[in-house]
């Protein structure tokens, strides 16, 4: 499958769009991260289970994104954003989202 | 007086450490930035060069989050008093671009170019009643492979 962020796959022809496809997942730190983050807080630096955890949420949503292209038939995605939200004290949502469509 | 005491020792700690790391990390990013010279990266959405010679296209992503220390923190304070700009999350904020973009490119050593190269930053403590003051900053792109690279078969 084709992801790209761009508006087409280069070098190749959109015949068939879909329409939306997205994927989403929200996660919580937990309280050991927070421990350690809270030490980093006071000498500065990369919080690293901070960087892991979003990554992995990250990941998660594409799968979905991707799964739920599969499901409509498409063979690419264009044009995907990201998107991160915090939406309660300690938790993330990850958005990721595009245009399904079929290239040739 | 303890209380005061405690914020000196915090303060000379995020001082001193913050220093450090931060040297430190902006020597690293130096190093990696030279290495990956011969990969270009744009913001513009039309690939460089001939489309013809494309064997295969790809989302490529890199992230880091990181975290400001107690001493930036105690000058932000002081800043927010006076008013004007507060360097020291300025380099803060530029270090943790130039990580995300590093990460990104590492993540695909084998591309020709990255084109549509996006930055997003995010506050992550939202709601945290600003106990960690912590930025993540997303750093996302097409990856573009050409057809004499020796790269790995298309993912399809």
């Amino acid at each position: 499958m084709f992801v790209t962020n761009i508006e087409d796959v280069p070098g190749k022809t959109i015949t068939v769009c879909h329409g939306i496809v997205s994927g989403s997942t929200v996660r919580a730190k937990h309280m050991g991260r927070d421990i350690m983050a809270s030490l980093k807080n006071i000498f500065g630096g990369e919080l690293k289970g901070y960087t892991e955890l979003l990554g992995e949420s990250r990941e998660q949503a594409i799968e979905r994104m991707k799964a739920q292209a599969l499901q409509m038939g498409a063979n690419a995605i264009v044009n995907v954003r990201f998107s991160t939200s915090s939406v309660a004290a300690g938790a993330a949502e990850i958005y990721v989202y595009g245009t399904a469509v079929n290239v040739e | 007086m303890e209380n005061i005491a405690v914020i000196v020792i915090l303060v000379s700690l995020g001082y001193f450490f913050g220093r450090m790391a931060e040297n430190k990390h902006y020597q690293s990013i130096r190093e990696r930035e030279q290495a990956f010279l011969s990969l270009p990266t744009t913001s513009t959405k039309k690939p460089m060069g001939n489309i013809d010679h494309i064997s295969h296209v790809q989302l490529v992503h890199g992230n880091v989050v990181i975290s400001v220390d107690y001493f930036k923190r105690f000058l932000a304070t002081l800043r927010n008093i006076f008013g004007g700009p507060i360097q020291a999350y300025e380099t803060l904020l530029d270090r943790a671009r130039r990580e995300a973009v590093l990460r990104l490119k590492e993540s695909c050593p084998d591309a020709n170019q990255i084109i549509n190269l996006r930055l997003e930053t995010s506050s992550i403590s939202k709601g945290d009643s600003e106990r960690i003051g912590s930025v993540e900053v997303l750093a996302y792109g097409t990856a573009i492979y050409h057809q004499d690279s020796n790269a790995q078969a298309p993912i399809l």
